[in-house]
C-alpha cells in the first residue's frame, strides 16, 4: 500500500460531491441572502450547506471499508486454508493468529497499526511513505483477515465428510477437492456471513476518527467546531446516525433474504 | 514485590524494555484503576444488555402493532448504525440538552460519561441481544408452549417460566459472542474520556513513551478479559444444559 502523503485520496468524495453540487450552491446562495437580517440560520440550511463535505467524508469510510475487505478476504482466505491444512504446525500458527485478531479490540489493533508501524521507511533503496489512512486500512484488514478465515473453516466443516471421500474415490488429490468440489459448494454459505461481516466493518471505519484521518466523523466535529453552536450537535450527529443506518440497513435486509434462499432444508 | 519491581527497572536499564506500571507505583495503580473501570464498564453494559434483550423479546411479540413496530424499528435502528456514532449522538448531542446547574452555577451535564457510555454500549448490544432471544424463542417448540398453556400459565408467567428458560440454553453460544464484542466495544468510552484501560494506557504511554510495550499488555489485558468471559459462558452453557437437547 504506497499511498501519497496528503491525507486522503481527492477522487474518493468527488461524485457525491458533484451531484450535491448544484444543490449546494444554491443554498448557498439563499443563506448569503438571508445573512443580511442577522437571524442565524436553521439547522437544515446549516446542514444543507455542509452536506457536501459530510457526504464527501462518508464515501471516504466506504472506500476505507471495501480496500479493508478487499486485503481482509485475501489475507482470510489464506489463513482460513492454513487452518484447515495438513501440517499440525501451520494449523496451531493459523489458529493463533486467528485468535489474536479476532479476541483483541479493533480500536487497539487500529492503534498498533497507527504507532508501531513507521510512518516510512526504505525499501530497497526507495523511500516508502504510508499515509495514515493506509495504516488504518491495514489496520481494519487484520480484523477483516481473522473473521473471513473463520467463516472459511466454518464453510468447509459444513460440508459433509461424504464429500471429501467421494472426490477421493474418483482419484482426485486434495487440492483437486478442495478446489473443485468443496470450496464450490461454500461460496454460497460463506456469502451471508461475509456480506454481515462487510456492514459490520463499514460501522468500525468511524472509529479511524479517532486517529485523526479525516472520515466522516471527523469532518462532523471540523463541521460543528467552524459553526460553534451547540444546538447542531444533535442534528449533525443524528444525520451521521442515519447516514449509516441507510447504507447498512439495506445490506442486512439482502443478508437476510440470502441466508433463507441458501438455507439448507433438512 | 520490590524484587520484581526492581528486576523490571533493571531490564528497563539493561535491554530498554519499559514496563513502567511493573515498578512505578504511580502507573501501576493507574492502570489497575483502568482495568477496574473496563470491568465495571463491561459488568453494567452486560447486565444492562441483557435486561433490555430479554424485556425487548417479550415486546417484540407483544399483540400491539404500535408496540411490536416500535421495537423493531429501534433494533434494527441500534444494530446497524455504528456504536461509536450512538456514543457520540449521546454524549454530545442529548447530553447538551439535558443539563443542570453545576456547583459553580455553570451548566453542567446531567449524566456523567461513564453512565452515558453504559446506556450507549447497552443500547447497542441490547438491539443485538433482543434478534438473539427472539430467535430462541422461535427455536422453542410449539408443543410445549400450549402444553403450558394448558396447565394454565399466563402469556407472562408462561414467558417467564418455560419459554424463557429454554430460550435462553437455545441461544446461549449467540449471546457469549455477542458479549465478546461488548466487551471489545467497551474501548471506544476511550472517546468520551472515560478512564478505562485503553484511555489510561493512552496516558502512561503519552508520559513514559514506551507505546510497543505498553500496547502489548493493554493487548494481553484484553485477552484475559475475553478469555474469562468465554471461559464462564462454557461453564454456564454445560451447568445449564438440557439432556436430550442438541448434541
Amino acid at each position: 500500500m504506497i499511498a501519497s502523503a496528503n491525507g486522503r485520496p481527492r477522487w474518493a468524495g468527488s461524485l457525491a460531491a458533484t451531484g450535491l453540487g448544484l444543490l449546494c450552491s444554491a443554498t448557498l446562495a439563499h443563506a448569503s441572502a438571508g445573512a443580511g437580517s442577522g437571524a442565524p440560520a436553521s439547522t437544515v440550511e446549516v446542514l444543507l450547506r455542509w452536506l457536501p463535505f459530510l457526504l464527501q467524508g462518508f464515501a471516504f469510510n466506504l472506500v476505507i471499508s471495501a480496500l479493508a475487505m478487499a486485503f481482509g478476504t485475501l489475507l482470510g482466505a489464506l489463513l482460513g486454508l492454513g487452518l484447515i491444512g495438513r501440517s499440525r504446525a501451520v494449523r496451531l500458527l493459523s489458529g493463533w493468529t486467528m485468535n489474536l485478531f479476532r479476541n483483541a479490540p479493533r480500536l487497539v489493533i487500529l492503534f498498533m497499526c497507527m504507532y508501531l508501524i513507521p510512518f516510512r521507511f526504505r525499501l530497497g533503496g526507495e523511500t516508502i511513505v504510508l499515509a495514515g489512512w493506509a495504516k488504518a486500512v491495514l489496520g481494519l484488514s487484520l480484523a477483516v483477515m481473522a473473521n473471513v478465515a473463520e467463516i472459511v473453516r466454518g464453510a468447509v466443516q459444513s460440508v459433509p465428510t461424504t464429500q471429501w471421500e467421494a472426490g477421493e474415490a474418483f482419484a482426485f488429490g486434495r487440492r483437486q477437492i478442495l478446489w473443485s468440489i468443496i470450496l464450490p459448494q461454500c461460496a454460497k454459505r460463506m456469502l451471508p456471513p461475509w456480506m454481515s461481516l462487510y456492514a459490520i466493518i463499514t460501522m468500525d471505519t468511524v472509529l479511524v476518527s479517532i486517529l485523526g484521518i479525516g472520515e466522516v466523523m471527523t469532518l462532523t466535529g471540523e463541521a460543528l467546531s467552524a459553526e460553534n453552536r451547540p444546538d447542531l450537535l444533535l442534528p449533525f450527529y443524528g444525520f451521521v446516525l442515519l447516514l449509516f443506518f441507510a447504507y447498512c440497513y439495506p445490506i442486512a435486509r439482502w443478508t437476510a433474504r440470502l441466508e433463507r434462499r441458501y438455507a439448507v432444508v433438512g | 514485590m520490590d524484587e520484581l519491581a526492581r528486576w523490571f527497572s533493571a531490564l528497563n536499564d539493561a535491554r530498554g524494555i519499559n514496563l513502567t506500571v511493573a515498578y512505578d507505583r504511580f502507573d501501576r495503580l493507574r492502570f489497575l484503576n483502568g482495568f477496574l473501570v473496563t470491568l465495571q464498564l463491561s459488568a453494567a453494559t452486560i447486565a444492562t444488555s441483557v435486561a433490555l434483550g430479554v424485556a425487548g423479546a417479550w415486546l417484540v411479540q407483544s399483540r400491539s402493532r404500535i408496540v411490536r413496530g416500535l421495537v423493531r424499528g429501534l433494533v434494527e435502528f441500534f444494530r446497524n448504525t455504528p456504536p461509536l456514532v450512538q456514543l457520540y449522538f449521546f454524549y454530545f448531542g442529548l447530553s447538551s440538552l439535558i443539563s443542570v446547574a453545576g456547583p459553580s452555577g455553570a451548566p453542567a451535564p446531567a449524566i456523567g460519561n461513564f453512565a452515558w457510555a453504559v446506556l450507549a454500549l447497552s443500547l447497542f448490544a441490547g438491539a443485538h441481544n433482543v434478534e438473539i432471544f427472539r430467535a430462541g424463542i422461535e427455536a422453542v417448540q410449539r408443543t410445549t408452549v400450549e402444553a403450558a398453556e394448558s396447565l394454565g400459565y399466563g402469556r407472562l408467567s408462561a414467558y417467564r417460566n418455560v419459554i424463557l428458560p429454554l430460550a435462553l440454553r437455545v441461544c446461549l453460544p449467540a449471546l457469549s459472542n455477542n458479549l465478546v464484542n461488548l466487551v471489545k466495544t467497551t474501548s471506544i468510552a476511550y472517546a468520551v474520556a472515560v478512564p478505562e484501560m485503553h484511555y489510561v494506557a493512552n496516558q502512561i504511554w503519552s508520559d513514559a513513551l514506551n507505546v510497543p510495550e505498553m500496547m502489548l499488555l493493554l493487548l494481553a489485558c484484553y485477552l484475559l478479559l475475553v478469555g474469562g468471559l468465554v471461559a464462564g459462558m462454557t461453564r454456564l452453557e454445560r451447568a445449564l444444559r438440557v439432556p436430550g437437547f442438541g448434541a
